[in-house]
């Protein structure tokens, strides 16, 4: 238990998606414009973060590795990305039926995670790392998480900006770049913390 | 019959104009990272050696414009709504190609890039690059559109990596350029001057490549006043 407890912390923190591996970037930049559309796709990507790496562990294990005594690993992107949009696409539809309100806000920002990297990403990075199941829910629904606080950050600062003298060729876009870079520099302090410490 | 078929094909491929703007445009005015703001993510990560960059981008460029050029011949037959899928296949499969060659190619290197050649697919331009030009486009045209676009994320990556890893490791492509003394001066005299700058570690972490990326947008912005953002 404090195992997975670790892992969300570290996963939401100390190897923070968005601050410290810089995935998700397109649409970490193109949605922070404000804060109620960057909370929007926040949720999203939890919800789908903690999914899809749950999915994508089970795939992985009983039908790549040992498919009737072949090993299909080199199908692993192919597989992955597909599971992630068909569940996109499934999301997108039962949202709709469910719960139009949710359906509205999240609308468009849906079909957009399919193209996030920070999902295939942890995807891959729940490979490499070699996690059980439960853990690669935690390392999940952590990394989701940890996007979620990260952009929902950065729209705040660019909202305050905007009664910014910032100079003209920096405005926007170059500007929310120095913030980014700075956002990564106050969570590298983060890596002090000792995961060891919540067993 | 065989003269009518090269003069079609000659049409087919011409270059002129139209065509050249298509390769010279995405190298400055319509960047895809400075301008367009597409696939930031692997730009920042594969930037702290030149050598992983340039490798990183003959990577996207071979992957966009293969991939264009595909999408682009089979753009009648693709459903509307599933369309997402059959593209993310299409670039998969090309990324998947890529990886393996490289794997077999060069190890050392492939172990260095881990994740990121996989996130090729998930790398906007691509996606981008498909939905807003080769779904409309000749086969052609989106092939020189891919090269383009391909090119002009590598010439930004190679820009970053140079001032990282000059400044950050005192080497370029692995080769001692300043900082600390060289291996093979150390019993020469004449050496000091090279050991004036030591290496700053801050500019191998992900941070400085935002901070070298917003430099160069302030750069190009500052003398092309059309790209300014208003709002």
């Amino acid at each position: 238990m404090g195992d997975i407890i670790n892992i969300f912390i570290k996963s939401a923190f100390i190897e923070n998606l968005a601050l410290s591996y810089f995935l998700g970037m397109c649409s970490f930049l193109a949605v922070s414009k404000s804060v109620k559309t960057a909370i929007g796709l926040g949720l999203a990507v939890i919800f789908v973060n903690g999914l899809t790496i749950p999915l994508n562990w089970l795939l992985d294990h009983y039908l790549l590795n040992d498919f009737f005594g072949q090993d299909l690993t080199f199908l692993r992107f192919i597989i992955f990305i597909s599971t992630i949009a068909a569940l996109v696409q499934l999301v997108e539809m039962v949202v709709e039926k469910v719960s139009p309100s949710l359906y509205n806000s999240l609308g468009i920002f849906l079909p957009l995670i399919t193209v996030n990297c920070a999902i295939l990403g942890a995807s891959l990075f729940m490979i490499t790392k070699e996690y059980n199941f439960a853990q690669s829910v935690s390392f999940g629904l952590g990394g989701g998480f940890g996007w979620f606080l990260a952009i929902v950050a950065i729209a705040g600062i660019r909202e305050k900006m905007q009664y910014s003298h910032v100079p003209a060729p920096l405005r926007g876009l170059g500007m929310a770049f120095f913030l980014t870079g700075l956002m990564g520099m106050a969570f590298m302090g983060l890596m002090g913390i000792d995961p060891a410490a919540f067993k | 019959m065989a003269e009518v078929l090269t003069k079609k094909e000659a049409g087919a491929f011409s270059f002129g104009k139209e065509e050249k703007k298509l390769l010279t445009d995405p190298l400055n005015d319509n960047n895809p990272i400075t301008v367009q703001v597409l696939g930031v993510c692997s730009a920042l990560a594969v930037t702290t050696l030149v050598s992983k960059a340039i490798v990183m981008g003959i990577a996207v460029i071979f992957v966009t414009a293969l991939a264009n050029l595909f999408t682009s011949l089979l753009r009648n037959y693709i459903p509307k709504s599933i369309r997402m899928i059959v593209q993310l296949v299409i670039i998969a499969f090309l990324v998947t190609v890529v990886e393996l060659a490289l794997k077999a190619v060069n190890y050392p290197i492939w172990k260095d890039l881990s994740v990121f050649i996989g996130l090729i697919i998930t790398n906007c331009i691509v996606m981008g690059r498909l939905e807003a030009f080769a779904m409309a486009n000749k086969p052609w045209k989106s092939f020189l559109d891919g090269i383009g676009n391909g090119v002009g994320y590598a010439i930004i990556l190679v820009m970053v990596a140079v001032v990282r890893e000059l400044f950050g490791k005192g080497s370029l492509l692995d080769f001692k350029i300043i900082g600390s003394t060289p291996e093979y001066l150390l019993n020469t005299t004449s050496t000091a001057w090279l050991s004036w700058y030591s290496p700053n570690n801050l500019l191998v972490l992900s941070p400085a490549a935002m901070f070298i990326v917003a430099i160069i947008i302030w750069i190009q912005r500052s003398r092309n006043a059309k790209l300014v953002d208003i709002s």
